[in-house]
């Protein structure tokens, strides 16, 4: 026969138990919170720093200028630049000189975004896309003709939109 | 302690004996706990002496995530090894920031502007907030409170959701920076915090009716991991870990930064000196964070996010197109760097681990000439062998949780 004192201690320990389960029922019935991923994709920020893109103007030139600042800022040297002079035949960049390579290690690079900073003509930017895995390691070296590639047009507009400010 | 005999264990522990006789008539076991071992938070691993099922020595073994952070900061230069910092104890990156930031700020004489300062609390206690979530999901998941890491993690996407907004990462933000911050707070980022401020007091609640009374859970947490005042004071304890043993030592008390001396908030603290005493610290430190927050969201002053100086932080975007010397400014800064005069300085900031301290030395150049942290995690992890003498082996694993340590806060 449990005396006094410890019925007095069950009743306390069920009725937490009750307390708890309560909880747990009530987030049974509580909206869903889960993304079903990769199905459903939760939108990115609009500062988010995933993969880079290099920008042209809008008469297609090349951004890009070949200073190698972005080298220069970058904290685990992943960038490679070596730029060449334009010529009045080969007009790459609006410039002297452009990037006659452009490359980015993505297995070292840590998405701090220092390049973006660093670029004195936002010829370099961190997209939204984050899915990047892939089954050999050379195709991580990203060359200039895939950074080529255009950004996804909203983001284009937004950067554009905040250069004309 | 020659191991005759090895017996296979499960995953992640392999058995010796030692020949040592116990105290039961059986022999000591020499127990071999982790690194793999999914309750070891990390890579921590333990050699632990039972007598039976009694822990009767225990001696952490550590530097499986040994990434020599502290050795590359002396390679890059003072603006680049904010990101190196992120990553030491990656459950807290603004607070490891912050206290980066501080140390170069002192050596360099410069003070961030007041909006920076509060833009630091709120990331701050943001992260706090964080790194108990996580802590207590992956405690409550330890113990057999499965819920707790799903609640826990809900909440803890909220905070990633808005490190993303402000930072553009969800972990790894570098936000915090010498001379200020990454970049003024956007309105959407305001507006999160001000929902987050609203519905978290509720979902703490929440977290308190699952544990707080729960009758499993005082099982398993009171009493266990004892742990004296003077011996938390002895082996150098901080953070939850002293406050849990009812001494009030908040860094944010006691040495503010940032201006949390003009916040109101209380320093939790507890006499139990038990798991249960540090969870009920944890607790109401979640409930004081969301206080700061609030009142930092208030009183959220105007003005710029960094320092006026153009040979420490770049010049504004719009200048480069017109001025050839924020031209020339930019260039240099992103070459070159800004020098930090020559000495040596220790900020320490609280973590949700603990005093979080970073010394560096400066000679005089573009780079620091070495950076020390001392970090929360390496010391309360000494204040093991203490909690856990003579306890059985299964409430190891609630100690362990405790001391909340974070493995790549501990080997740097």
């Amino acid at each position: 026969m449990p005396d006094e004192k410890d019925q007095e201690s069950v009743i306390d320990d069920v009725t937490a138990l009750a307390k708890g389960l309560k909880t747990t029922l009530g987030e049974f019935f509580s909206p869903v919170v889960t993304t079903m991923y990769p199905e459903e994709k939760s939108p990115r920020a609009e500062r988010y720093r995933g993969r880079h893109y290099l920008r042209r103007y809008d008469n297609g030139l090349e951004r890009c200028i070949g200073c190698e600042l972005c080298a220069a800022a970058c904290p685990v040297g992943c960038i490679l630049v070596i730029a060449a002079e334009n010529t009045e035949e080969k007009q790459v960049s609006p410039g002297e000189r452009y990037a006659k390579t452009y490359e980015i290690n993505m297995l070292r690079c840590i998405f701090c975004g220092y390049c973006e900073d660093a670029c004195p003509v936002q010829a370099i930017v961190l997209g939204p896309e984050y899915e990047m895995s892939d089954v050999s390691r050379e195709k991580f070296i990203f060359t200039k003709e895939k950074l080529l590639e255009p950004l996804p047009p909203d983001v284009e507009a937004r950067l554009k939109s905040k250069e004309q400010k | 302690m020659s191991s005759t005999e090895s017996m296979a264990g499960t995953e992640g522990v392999t058995i010796s004996r030692t020949g040592q006789q116990g105290a039961f008539g059986g022999e000591l076991l020499t127990v071999n706990f982790g690194p793999h071992h999914p309750s070891t938070h990390g890579v921590l691993r333990l050699i632990v002496d039972l007598d039976g099922e009694q822990i009767k020595r225990l001696k952490p073994v550590i530097g499986y995530l040994h990434t020599g952070i502290e050795k590359q900061m002396e390679a890059l230069r003072w603006q680049q090894g904010v990101v190196v910092t992120d990553r030491h104890d990656y459950l807290s990156p603004p607070i490891n920031n912050l206290a980066y930031a501080l140390a170069v700020e002192r050596l360099m004489g410069v003070e961030a502007p007041p909006r920076a300062q509060a833009l630091r609390v709120i990331m701050s206690e943001l992260t706090r907030l964080s790194s108990h979530l996580v802590w207590l999901g992956t405690s409550g998941l330890e113990l057999g409170a499965m819920s707790m890491l799903m609640y826990c993690f809900r909440e803890r996407e909220t905070i990633l959701d808005m490190n993303e907004e402000i930072s553009g990462f969800r972990m790894h933000t570098s936000y915090i920076r010498p001379g200020g911050v990454m970049a003024d707070a956007t309105p959407r980022f305001l507006d999160m915090l001000a929902s987050f401020v609203k519905e978290m007091p509720g979902h703490v609640d929440e977290y308190e009716d699952l544990l707080t009374m729960n009758p499993i859970w005082r099982a398993r947490t009171i009493g266990i991991g004892r742990l004296s005042p003077e011996d938390a004071k002895v082996l150098g304890a901080s953070g939850p870990m002293i406050r849990g043993s009812g001494i009030a030592w908040d860094l944010r008390k006691t040495m503010p930064y940032s201006g949390y001396e003009s916040y109101d908030f209380e320093v939790a603290t507890s006499d139990a000196c038990d798991c249960y005493g540090r969870y009920l610290v944890r607790i109401k430190e979640m409930r004081e964070a969301v206080k700061i927050l609030d009142q930092a969201l208030q009183r959220l002053p105007d003005g710029p996010v960094n320092v006026d100086d153009r040979k420490m932080l770049p010049p504004p975007r719009e200048e480069l197109e017109t001025s050839m010397e924020a031209v020339i400014h930019h260039f240099k800064l992103f070459t070159e760097g800004y020098s930090v005069p020559a000495g040596d300085v220790y900020v320490a900031v609280e973590s949700g681990r603990g005093e979080n301290g970073c010394y560096i030395v400066s000679d005089g150049t573009h780079k620091p000439r070495r950076v020390k942290f001392r970090s929360a995690s390496f010391v309360n992890l000494q204040a093991l062998e203490r909690m856990a003498l003579n306890h059985m082996i299964a409430d190891m694993i609630a100690i362990i949780g405790t001391a909340d340590t974070v493995l790549g806060d501990v080997d740097r």
